[in-house]
């Protein structure tokens, strides 16, 4: 049994949770100003936001696989792009898993921080602009601060929600060990040729660490007030 | 001197309606405006706050605060604003709130003292009663040293005690402070306590406008005392009449005449009068 711990190859999950980590932080910086937007507008646009925005939580992965793969290739103007300025090749590589997993993943971030900032009391958020303070530094100070568990929510639920992908990153990235093989596909793979031992031992490694990471979320959340979840 | 000429489109729960107000108020007046509910008091507060947009002028002193070209942000506006549901930073310590405005540590000390906060300026604001937190938005308010407070039913949520307590602690601060004072209020020993003028919305309009003793005072010639009331109940007791009149939380019986009670209509609202003779005044306290 130790032995083949020893012998198991774990590069796949490093792989995956280099992939989440930094589809998270990405996600996180980009996702703040439009969960805030949608938040705090009347806008007609706004519908027609939050339906995009919640699109790949419907839609099958392989149509969003598909259609990201089809933009980023050399077929589409995005591809071609990169490719003439930068030099870049967007498809089956890891820069393509996290452009993917941005795209994928958006509603896991977008939906508990919008709902987090819809729950905060408006006069709250007024009185801060009463003592003078701009948008930016009632949002630093006086929002996020008051919506701990749902930032706490966004974050974890984005990072494992992008940890246990597998359709669209097989369309995007294939399985390139090493570059995209990540540990959902690794597994995957693993009973595509019947080596059942690894697969097991990698399927009970993820199930293990998701339990794990929702259960904190649970435990934390349920300490604080509850404020924010997907809606 | 605050001119005001401010017209607003509102969409009520009813119809639309046209918020629109022409008043001047005298620097250090405390005004009292009073109303139904619907009639448009909080919306004119947030506009003179900045917080909503309205066509129309705001002049304070030779500050132009919006005109048919400019509008002056909330940010610039020298106001202090108390939310009916105090909107405290729940994030933070009681002087944080207050320091979050300016970091005045002095004048933040001098007004934690002034209402009796000091002991609790590091408590979480989450732990405190909501005559304290009440206390905390007032000080919070206060920490910009307002030209114009604007206080959006403060005391309503609070009890008899706390709320005599507070009305004093505001009076002192608004003299302190020499501050103008608008406070959107519905109890009559309130605004006689506080107020120098008193001023009345109903659909948006300004209906009233006066001292509070001849707003208040709502008897006719020689009527002493005039209390409106909902009739509740009309019994025939042997020969007489009696009604059951709700006055405000209280109910009572007066004896009234079978031709009376022939006119009378169960739910309507009736005024109850009486002369200055032959009352009878017992000391409660």
């Amino acid at each position: 049994m130790i032995e083949i711990l020893q012998n198991l190859n774990f590069t796949p999950f490093l792989l995956s949770f280099k992939l989440a980590g930094l589809t998270t932080l990405i996600l996180f910086i980009l996702c703040l100003p439009l969960a805030w937007y949608l938040s705090q507008t009347n806008s007609k646009a706004k519908p027609v936001i939050e339906a995009i925005t919640a699109l790949p939580i419907v839609l099958p992965p392989s149509v969003l696989g598909f259609y990201i793969l089809y933009a980023l290739s050399y077929n589409s103007p995005i591809g071609i792009f990169f490719k003439e300025s930068f030099g870049v090749d967007l498809v089956f590589n890891f820069t393509s898993l996290v452009i993917a997993s941005c795209l994928y993943s958006l509603p896991f971030m977008v939906q508990p921080l919008q709902s987090g900032f819809e729950s905060l009391n408006k006069n709250m958020l007024e009185a801060s602009y009463i003592s003078g303070k701009g948008k930016f530094e009632t949002i630093l100070k006086v929002a996020l601060p008051n919506i701990k568990p749902a930032l706490l929510t966004a974050i974890i639920i984005t990072f494992a929600h992008t940890v246990g992908e597998f359709g669209v990153v097989l369309m995007v990235g294939g399985s390139i060990p090493g570059e995209t093989k990540v540990a959902s596909v690794a597994i995957y793979e693993m009973v595509e040729i019947m080596d059942y031992t690894t697969a097991h031992i990698y399927s009970a490694i993820m199930i293990i660490v998701s339990f794990f990471t929702l259960l904190s979320v649970y435990i934390f959340n349920h300490k604080q007030k509850f404020t924010g979840f997907i809606k | 001197m605050i001119d005001i000429n401010v017209n607003k489109k509102l969409h009520g729960t009813q119809s639309e309606m046209l918020l629109d107000v022409k008043l001047n108020i005298n620097h250090g007046d405390f005004i009292a405006l009073s109303g139904k509910s619907g009639s448009g008091k909080t919306t004119l507060l947030r506009i003179l706050a900045g917080l909503e947009k309205s066509k129309g002028i705001i002049h304070l002193e030779n500050n132009i605060w919006q005109d048919h070209h400019s509008f002056k942000s909330v940010q610039k506006r020298e106001i202090g604003f108390v939310f009916q549901d105090y909107a405290l930073f729940d994030n933070m310590s009681v002087l944080k709130n207050l320091l979050y405005v300016n970091q005045d540590k002095k004048l933040a000390q001098h007004l934690l003292d002034i209402t009796e906060l000091s002991e609790l300026k590091h408590r979480n604001t989450t732990t405190l009663s909501g005559g304290q937190k009440q206390r905390v938005a007032l000080c919070r308010a206060l920490m910009k040293k307002p030209k114009l407070l604007l206080l959006d039913e403060p005391l309503s949520a609070l009890d008899p005690t706390m709320r005599i307590k507070l009305q004093n602690e505001i009076l002192a601060l608004h003299q302190e402070f020499n501050t103008t004072t608008i406070m959107v209020s519905h109890d009559p020993s309130e605004i006689y306590r506080l107020a120098t003028r008193v001023i009345v919305l109903e659909n948006g309009k300004i209906i009233n406008d006066g001292s509070p003793k001849d707003v208040l005072l709502r008897t006719q010639g020689s009527q002493k005392f005039s209390f409106e009331g909902e009739l509740l109940e009309i019994k025939k007791v042997d020969v007489i009449f009696t009604a059951i009149i709700a006055i405000g939380q209280q109910l009572v019986e007066i004896a009234i005449s079978e031709n009376e009670a022939k006119d009378l209509k169960i739910g309507s609202f009736v005024s109850v009068s009486t002369k200055a003779f032959s009352v009878n005044i017992k000391k409660l306290s």
